[in-house]
């Protein structure tokens, strides 16, 4: 569980078993689960965190607890810095080259932001699903052993497949057809193929970009019913600027907004039935009952 | 006013109509030129084929169009072409892709925007420099020195080989850097977010998926090096024979008709005639592989 980020040893988080089912017996059997007034543990904290676009800080000073095997849901308005904050959970966005990163973002007591740690092997145990469903175009069964394989991945690839595609309640619809090109889905069940590939490489956290925002009502509740699902053995971090869905999904919420600098920070955080009914903050209650000011 | 007394028939100004004629004429003139030039080859290869049988001059291997006996083995020449154009590619697609590749997903937007021109400049230098390059520089300072005298001469299909590979190498490299930069990036960050390195990336989803445009780019380049004849004319020599060794001095198809166009060629000529039945077989080579091409990237398509 305790898998190194830096370079060398990462290939081995997703060659220590047959993916899924290993996490299962890792949880904490029924004695030890957390009861209702036991501190809820940790599996990401950030820390101070600040993001900057070159000189342009987009994030400012950002304190979030991530609860283990719990939805947190970021909401607050558009361009306050939630894609931001997410694409800097998993390293993502090292990737644009202006960007810049302060604090410390903890996972398992570990700094993601540390010299030594490889963005590589964050991304093996922080995984991501986009806005736009983005499936390659290859077949539906290639989509989804991409990640393992990158991974080197040594287990029976076909039955890491089906499990994978059985979690993300597709494999019914795909079973018949698992040589057809992902491309070929509708758009809610390639937003599922794009979680049945996020879940075949079995990481620790799952963070979501306004997964539903391209989907038709049905196919958004279905990936709701989904993540309620998912979350008995991930952890979930969901952007989303629908406020039913916030409400409905979630268990902690995070709100967000910009000051004058258009940085964005984080205004309140709690219990999602505590911030949707009784706010502590004025900006979170204009914000959720819609008087967005 | 209601709107039924605007009529509904066809009312089109005159201006509409001499418009639709202009553009109809000038799509014409390409089209009318083409046959024209086809019609002229067909007819004069017809014409040599009266002389010399179609049956001889496809399977023969031996050229000899102005020296005594003269023989009319067309794949004498094609075997030059051949070899050079395949020497080329063996140097310009793996030069070309590692370009393409390192514009398009390696190197920063600044690298980009001082390396790519400076690359496409090389397709834009004229080929006849090239050939005075390939047979100043490549055969003597190069290739010599390297082979040894005795193995390699001042002319060789593989200094032209070489220079030809300089001058496709950045269409390979700029066509196929397109369509690599056309796969979305959300495609390219579906794979990072899955702990894919920048290598995996490039290998397993952008290669694949810009597969179609990376063909297209090696066939026309292909075709590219078929067609080239200034550079080759100066650095294969003029020497046509039926061989895959490089370090011979060859003759391809379009430096022949450049020598004998050149030449003091007497018009309705047995070598004059041969010259549009060489012209004829390159036109269909070069056909066939722009069909090859545009049929690769039809079939390979990949919608985003
Ligand atoms: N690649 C980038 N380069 C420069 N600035 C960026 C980049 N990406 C985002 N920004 C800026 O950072 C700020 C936060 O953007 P971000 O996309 O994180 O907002 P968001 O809260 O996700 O908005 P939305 O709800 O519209 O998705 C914005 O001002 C945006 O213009
Ligand atoms: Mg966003």
């Amino acid at each position: 569980m305790n898998t190194q980020l830096s370079e060398a040893p990462v290939r081995e988080a997703a060659t220590n078993g047959p993916g899924p089912a290993i996490r299962l017996a890792t949880l904490p059997a029924g004695g030890a689960a957390p009861t209702v007034d036991a501190a809820p543990e940790y599996v990401v904290e950030l820390r101070d965190v600040s993001c900057y676009y070159g000189a342009f800080r987009a994030v400012r000073n950002v304190d979030i607890k991530v609860a283990k095997n719990a939805i947190t849901a970021l909401i607050g308005p558009s361009g306050c810095g939630k894609s931001t904050l997410l694409r800097t959970i998993n390293r993502m966005n090292d990737l644009v080259p202006s960007y810049r990163s302060e604090g410390q973002i903890m996972l398992d007591g570990q700094d993601l932001f540390a010299k030594e740690v490889d963005p590589v092997a964050v991304r093996r145990r922080v995984g991501m699903v986009f806005q736009k469903p983005n499936p390659f175009p290859k077949t539906i069964w290639e989509n989804v052993a991409f990640g393992p394989k990158v991974n080197g991945y040594k287990g029976n690839l076909n039955e890491l497949v089906e499990t994978s595609l059985r979690r993300a309640a597709l494999w019914d619809d795909v079973k018949d057809k698992l040589k057809q090109s992902g491309m070929s889905l509708s758009g809610g069940q390639q937003q599922r193929l794009c979680i049945a590939r996020t879940i075949a490489v079995n990481p620790e956290v799952i963070l979501m970009d306004e997964p539903c925002s391209a989907l038709d009502p049905r196919s958004t509740l279905q990936i709701e019913e989904l993540m309620a699902e998912l979350k008995r053995e991930y952890t979930i971090v969901i952007v989303t600027h629908n406020m039913q869905q916030a409400a409905r999904a979630s268990d902690t919420t995070v709100f967000m907004t910009m000051g004058e600098d258009r940085a964005g920070f984080v205004v309140e955080q709690g219990p999602t039935a505590q911030i949707f009914t009784n706010p502590r903050n004025q900006l979170t209650e204009d914000y959720v009952s819609g008087r967005f000011g | 006013m209601t709107t039924a007394a605007r009529p509904l028939t066809r009312h089109r100004p005159l201006s509409e109509r001499i418009i639709e004629v202009l553009l109809f004429l000038s799509a014409a003139v390409g089209v009318v030129t083409t046959l024209g030039i086809v019609a002229v080859l067909v007819f004069e290869t017809l014409d040599f084929f009266v002389v010399v049988s179609p049956i001889d001059f496809f399977t023969g291997t031996f050229w000899s169009a102005s020296i005594l006996p003269r023989a009319w083995g067309v794949l004498a020449l094609v075997s030059g072409t051949v070899l050079v154009a395949a020497i080329a590619l063996v140097i310009a697609v793996p030069l070309g892709l590692l370009a393409a590749v390192f514009l398009a997903d390696y190197a920063s937007p600044r690298v980009r925007t001082v390396v790519k021109p400076i690359l496409e400049t090389i397709a834009g230098i004229p080929t006849i420099v090239l050939g005075f390059f390939a047979v100043n520089f490549i055969s003597p300072q190069l290739l010599i020195p390297l082979l040894g005298r005795n193995n390699i001469g001042g002319f060789s299909a593989l200094a032209g080989g070489i220079v030809v590979g300089l001058l496709i190498t950045p269409l390979i490299a700029s066509i196929s850097e397109d369509s690599m930069r056309a796969v979305p990036r959300g495609m390219r960050e579906g794979a990072y977010a899955m702990g894919a390195t920048r290598f995996e990336v490039v290998r397993k989803v952008v290669f694949p998926a810009a597969i179609s445009g990376i063909m297209a780019s090696i066939i026309l380049a292909m075709s590219r090096a078929i067609g080239e004849t200034m550079a080759v004319l100066l650095a294969v020599g003029a020497k046509p024979q039926f061989t895959i060794d490089p370090t011979e001095s060859v003759q391809t198809m379009t430096a022949f008709i450049a020598a004998i166009s050149l030449g003091e060629t007497a018009q309705g000529s047995i070598e004059f005639k041969s010259l549009f039945a060489v012209g004829l077989t390159l036109f269909g080579m070069t056909l066939v592989l722009n069909l090859i091409s545009g049929w690769v990237v039809r079939k390979y398509r990949t919608a985003y």
